[in-house]
């Protein structure tokens, strides 16, 4: 019989063990915080380092850091598996289509200056750039997402999660 | 040119880029389609609309020259471009058109082979492997090469990951091709890489003007070229790196072993094509010992080996994946002569021996679906329970015999024009001694089915049990097709002649006055 936690947290049916605590406090406090981060990589591409790939990364991270701690199912109540083959088709989609927006407007694949093509300052590209990468955003948030649940769940185990240590060793 | 007015202006303009675009977004939407059926027909009518648009272009590349595309409108150096000519625009309407038939099969097949809920991905799989390899063929951009390279990769090793629901031992001819194939993909990107280091441009055809200021002296270039040869090699199965190959077109599923059996290959084989004739210049010391003696030289005993091999096999789908690799050794023993006969036969085999191989695998695809067979020895009495699957089994294996009146004896009879032209006696015999051994490959499926009695089940004959009419359209289709090539060899004749001009005329011709010519940064390395 495992005690049960005392925090405020939900109390989980298999782990809630108090020794993770001092985790699930500071990962609460981070996932936010790396998510917000991966955003800022994301809309300061255009101007610095970043992008939608890195941002897209990032923003998984702050996932898979929730599912690591947290355990995989609940990881993927927040994120059901289902979104993410949605999310990463999307992607894809919203590329590819900016891409068919620029046929449509008359000019070549991906000829974002189509957008503004009275603009001085280039603003067709600017707004063709950030559609492609929030485009990337999607697909390279769900597909990093994708492979963390494949690898996590793999054997179709319903176990949940493995926890860094062996808690539940007594449990067999 | 009256069929080309048929097609509207925009796809002879927009079509470079629409013939990757369409399967690329069509293949995430699929994904998601609730029902297979769905799946199927968007993939059929996907495949079939790059089918035509790929006429299009090879129309319009016909009679009025190379199309070019600069996409998102940035010019060619700077920009990736996209060009069809000659040489690929008539194996971008094989990709698309073998396709467009082989999905047919498909819908049949596909509920046989593949798990009910992995059915729609599956599509959706084929739909950007699709894509990419007509990227790879489409693009005249070396890094953006690499990118379909990936695209089509990946997407095969998934695919043939899937046959697992029929048998297991997909699963490791899979990661055995993931394997391979990385290393190939990661040869080519490095010989890119140093090929971008000398020259500081992408562009296929920037590079060519670029090396040709740099010469043949370089060192860097030297093993650029080692690169990608070897890259390449192992993406078309040249005789030692064809290791992947015959496990992996033996445990795909039946409907994609044939797509792959007749692209795959292919469009690595064009790229080396590209690579070798335009974008290195074949009278180069190193380039022209590398054609004669690595790729016309590998590529024979490819050919003897490979056969030899083939006839040891007793699984049918090995035999012909085997005999694959053999008909590499053709198309490379083609290309190696380097000379506009030779490069014509090569070209000519790439499209013959698609269509055929395309057909065995297909009517294998039908044994399996029908009876369950794989092996040779079970093949008794398949001429009388399968007649016509058995009849398009033969005209297609007789025509990766050579016999005369199909497509195989006409790429044979202008291979061994060439050799003759080039004074290769020894390469005449190989192609003699290869065509026997694919006697006696194809021969013995070919007696068992018809010399063999009907095999019994409890004491009664096996009743007649012929595949279903949408395995037999694209089968007999095909099978057709090889005759009728093989008959009035005129028009894939022509073709394998444009090609070999665009190869002929090397490096410079392909600059064209659109493009600024940009100077070339100095050579640094390997003095």
């Amino acid at each position: 019989m495992k005690p049960q936690s005392k925090t405020r947290f939900k109390p989980m049916p298999e782990r809630s063990e108090n020794q993770h605590v001092i985790l699930r406090v500071v990962a609460k406090l981070l996932i936010p915080l790396i998510a917000v981060y991966g955003l800022y990589v994301h809309f300061h591409g255009d101007y610095g380092p970043g992008g939608g790939f890195q941002a897209g990364v990032i923003f998984a991270s702050s996932i898979i850091l929730y599912a690591l701690i947290f355990g995989l199912d609940e990881a993927k109540r927040v994120v059901p598996p289902s979104w993410i083959r949605i999310i990463m088709s999307l992607g894809v989609l919203v590329f590819g289509g900016t891409g068919v927006a620029t046929w449509l407007l008359g000019g070549e694949y991906l000829n974002y200056t189509m957008f503004a093509p009275d603009s001085t300052h280039a603003a067709g590209q600017h707004w063709g750039i950030f559609a492609v990468e929030i485009g990337v955003l999607l697909t390279v948030t769900s597909v990093i997402l994708a492979i963390f649940y494949a690898f996590g769940s793999r054997g179709g185990s319903r176990r949940g999660s493995h926890s860094p240590n062996p808690v539940d060793g007594d449990k067999s | 040119m009256d069929l080309l007015s048929l097609f509207p202006e925009w796809v002879l303009v927009h079509g470079p880029a629409a013939i990757v675009v369409l399967p690329l977004m069509f293949g995430a939407l699929v994904a998601l389609s609730p029902s297979e059926k769905l799946s199927w027909a968007t993939t059929w009518i996907v495949t079939g609309l790059s089918g035509l648009m790929s006429l299009g272009l090879l129309l319009q590349v016909i009679s009025h020259g190379p199309i070019g595309y600069a996409m998102g409108g940035w010019k060619p150096p700077l920009g990736i471009a996209y060009s069809v000519d000659a040489l690929n625009a008539p194996i971008l309407l094989l990709i698309s058109v073998v396709a467009f038939i082989c999905t047919i099969y498909a819908l049949p097949s596909v509920v046989a082979e593949v798990g009910p809920k992995k059915r729609s991905t599956f599509y959706a799989v084929f739909l950007l492997s699709f894509a990419g390899l007509m990227g790879m063929v489409a693009t005249a951009d070396a890094f953006n090469v690499f990118v379909f390279l990936e695209i089509s990769s990946i997407s095969t090793y998934a695919l043939v990951a899937m046959g697992s629901s029929r048998d297991r031992r997909a699963l490791p001819s899979s990661f055995n091709y993931l394997i391979m194939g990385s290393i190939g993909a990661t040869f080519f990107v490095i010989g890119i890489g140093f090929l971008y280091m000398q020259t500081g441009t992408l562009n296929m055809m920037d590079m060519a003007r670029v090396l040709q200021d740099i010469g043949p002296g370089d060192r860097v270039v030297q093993l650029a070229f080692a690169f990608i040869v070897i890259g390449l090699g192992l993406k078309l199965a040249m005789f030692p790196l064809h290791t992947w190959l015959p496990t992996a077109y033996a445990y795909a599923p039946s409907f994609f072993t044939a797509f792959l059996a007749a692209t795959a290959t292919k469009a690595a084989l064009y790229l080396l094509m590209r690579f070798t004739f335009t974008v290195f210049d074949p009278s180069w010391d190193f380039i022209s010992t590398a054609l004669m003696v690595i790729i016309a030289g590998l590529g024979t005993i490819g050919m003897l080996a490979a056969s030899l091999q083939a006839i040891f096999q007793s699984d049918i789908r090995r035999v012909l994946a085997f005999s694959s690799v053999a008909q590499v050794g053709y198309i490379l023993l083609g290309i190696g002569m380097a000379t506009t006969l030779g490069l014509t036969a090569g070209y000519l085999h790439i499209l013959n021996h698609a269509v055929m191989k395309g057909a065995l695998f297909l009517a294998v695809g039908a044994f399996w679906y029908r009876f369950g067979i794989t092996k040779v020895s079970d093949m008794r009495g398949l001429g009388k329970t399968m007649p016509w699957t058995m009849a398009g089994f033969t005209i297609a294996g007789l025509s990766l015999i050579g016999v005369p009146g199909t497509v195989g004896f006409v790429s044979k009879l202008a291979l061994v024009q060439a050799a003759a032209e080039n004074g290769w006696w020894w390469a005449i015999g190989v192609i003699v001694v290869s065509s026997v051994l694919a006697i006696v490959y194809v021969g013995r499926m070919i007696e068992q089915a018809y010399f063999q009695p009907v095999p019994k089940i409890n004491d009664r004959y096996i009743k007649r049990n012929e595949a279903p009419l949408m395995m037999l359209i694209p089968l007999w289709t095909l099978a057709l097709a090889s005759v009728a090539f093989g008959i009035n060899s005129h028009w894939p004749m022509s073709l394998a002649q444009g090609a070999a001009q665009v190869l002929n005329d090397g490096p410079i011709l392909l600059i064209r006055e659109t493009m600024p010519a940009i100077p070339a940064i100095p050579s640094t390395g390997g003095h």
